[in-house]
């Protein structure tokens, strides 16, 4: 009896251990909250006068942080490439890991397919960097849909060896039974094999999506021609030209920040989950 | 036969096309790189071949070697600080505690911020909320400390990505382990040391090696927090090839560097993981 009595005690110092250090992670995002309320005339130099609350809750810097940044457009530009990468990353890894897995035990060529593809994982975005402007420029692809194209390529070793290690687990018995009711391969793989993996899918597309969401260097070399801004890309610019008002800039990073903190408040499960899975495996 | 055949098809027409866009955008640009390093391309106009004297500038150029000496020293400390810091957090919130949850969800809120972003907050309290606390100047303003401003930004980040893999590797040791150690009279260090951690050592594997590959490409946080300086004393090696081969006329020269540090993450890597896994053998 004791035995359990012990078990279900909490380790309260621990506890309150952890909590006290929890300001660790909240202060710099409390310190970004009043800091883009606050009108640089609260500014004063003391810590005190950073710190405190603003006197009052204005949006007014979030309006001309907006207005600078063009957010809207920034915003859109970032979901648009994020969710495109992620439905096409699905789609295509997915059917490529399904080719490798049921292929590699007995043909060299998917075998080596399979190594090409996940050896990937180790050339740095520095070596490709320089040639890959002047190629999607030669291709008139420096925009969304270039860089579109790039993050569908650089997230295809990760995502092909996450696919086809999941479809390791999936008997191949259950497309037989298919095929021998006539269906074709295609239909079988979106019928029977595609809706079994959607576990793997979570985990590509919560990987794909943070990778695609944050990044800032590809956006940043591809792009920097064409006028249009991501969201992370926005608050670089934004620096350059008007680093010096802090309080416009640091509304301005909230609103970058805010679209990610709501995403993983809704679904923060399937993140944690998802980036587990992904690391795991 | 004839549904072999159509299965055959139908993989050959999936993976073809795939194969293709890889070979397109990854596989092209890295032989092009590698051509661009014999010559001297500035990035725009004419440009000529000089066989391996790229190559030969890299190790005597004075710029690129303190940015291999940075990253290093910034990779190693970093990985190093992280994986410790990881592995204290991932017991403590594996342990019984209060509201686990809700403790672990927000120790992870820092791995889904952006890090230009994080970046730019943490210059904020570089330069303004520390000094005002320490009396003194600026890390980032001074070139022996500016790189340990990077570091802790890069772990303030890391952790928590660090700190889910390991307690998801714990939570792979089954209670009566402990128990049963518990029986023999192991307590705290010693249970760690020759039970715990043994256990989990697949999983301080991936965290060194993908903590130091990530490192080792650091960018973003230069461009926030210091942009190279002061006097180009955290320049990263990514740093250094996008600043000075995009826009400081040495593309070719460049990809020599771009080059090298490919050989050298792979280099690191593949050692790291078989020492790693050595040690995972005989464990």
């Amino acid at each position: 009896m004791e035995e359990l009595k012990v078990r279900e005690k909490y380790n309260w110092s621990v506890t309150i251990l952890l909590i006290i250090g929890l300001i660790t992670v909240l202060f710099p995002l409390y310190m970004t909250v009043v800091i883009a309320f606050k009108q640089p005339s609260e500014m004063t130099n003391s810590i005190s006068g950073i710190l405190s609350l603003p006197k009052s809750w204005s949006l007014n810097n979030f309006r001309e942080a907006m207005r600078v940044t063009d957010f809207w457009r920034s915003l859109f530009n970032s979901f648009l490439i994020t969710a495109v990468t992620m439905i096409i990353s699905v789609i295509l890894h997915s059917l490529m890991g399904y080719a490798v897995a049921r292929n590699m035990g007995k043909s060299k060529f998917y075998r080596f397919s399979y190594y090409y593809i996940v050896s990937g994982m180790f050339v740095p975005f520095a070596i490709l960097m320089m040639p890959l402007v002047k190629q999607t420029a030669q291709l008139k692809i420096d925009n969304v849909f270039g860089v579109i194209i790039l993050y569908v390529v650089f997230y295809m070793p990760m995502n092909v060896l996450l696919y086809s290690g999941y479809l390791k687990n999936i008997p191949v018995a259950l497309e037989e039974a298919a095929h021998v009711d006539g269906a074709s391969t295609w239909t079988t793989y979106w019928k029977i094999i595609f809706p079994l993996m959607w576990p793997m899918h979570a985990t590509v597309s919560v990987l794909t999506a943070l990778g695609t969401w944050n990044d800032v260097m590809t956006p940043l070399v591809i792009m920097s021609g064409s006028g249009m801004n991501t969201l992370p890309l926005a608050q670089l610019t934004f620096q350059t030209q008007f680093g010096t008002n802090y309080n416009l800039a640091f509304a301005s990073y909230l609103l970058a920040l805010l679209p990610m903190i709501i995403f993983y408040l809704v679904a923060q499960k399937q993140i944690i989950n998802g980036v587990i899975n992904g690391a795991v495996k | 036969m004839k549904s072999q055949n159509e299965r055959r098809r139908t993989f050959l027409l999936i993976s073809i096309p795939i194969l293709l866009l890889f070979f397109g955008f990854n596989t092209l640009p890295l032989i092009k790189g590698f051509i661009y390093s014999f010559t001297n391309f500035r990035g725009y106009g004419s440009y000529e071949w000089v066989g391996w004297r790229n190559y030969a500038d890299l190790f005597t150029d004075t710029r690129v070697g303190n940015s291999y000496w940075f990253t290093f020293k910034l990779a190693i400390v970093a990985t190093i600080l992280i994986n410790i810091l990881s592995l204290i957090m991932a017991l403590a919130l594996n342990s019984k505690i209060r509201f686990k949850s809700f403790l672990r969800g927000m120790y992870f809120i820092p791995n889904i911020l952006g890090a230009l972003v994080v970046g730019y907050i943490f210059s904020y309290i570089f330069t303004y909320i520390l000094p005002a606390i320490t009396r003194t100047a600026s890390m980032l303003a001074d070139k022996n400390l500016a790189w340990i401003a990077i570091v802790i930004v890069c772990a303030w980040q890391s952790i928590a990505m660090n700190t889910l893999i390991y307690i998801s590797g714990l939570q792979t040791v089954p209670e009566d382990v402990y128990e049963a150690a518990s029986l023999d009279g192991a307590t705290g260090w010693n249970k760690f040391r020759y039970i715990t951690f043994p256990l989990i050592m697949p999983f301080f594997t991936i965290n060194m090696v993908l903590c130091m590959k990530n490192n080792l490409m650091v960018f973003d946080q230069i461009m926030a927090l210091t942009n190279g300086g002061p006097a180009q004393s955290t320049e990263s090696i990514s740093f250094l090839i996008y600043n000075n081969g995009m826009a400081g006329g040495q593309f070719g020269f460049q990809s020599a560097n771009a080059v090298i540090f490919f050989i050298v993450i792979v280099t690191v890597s593949v050692l790291q993981m078989r020492f790693l896994n050595k040690r995972e053998e005989q464990l």
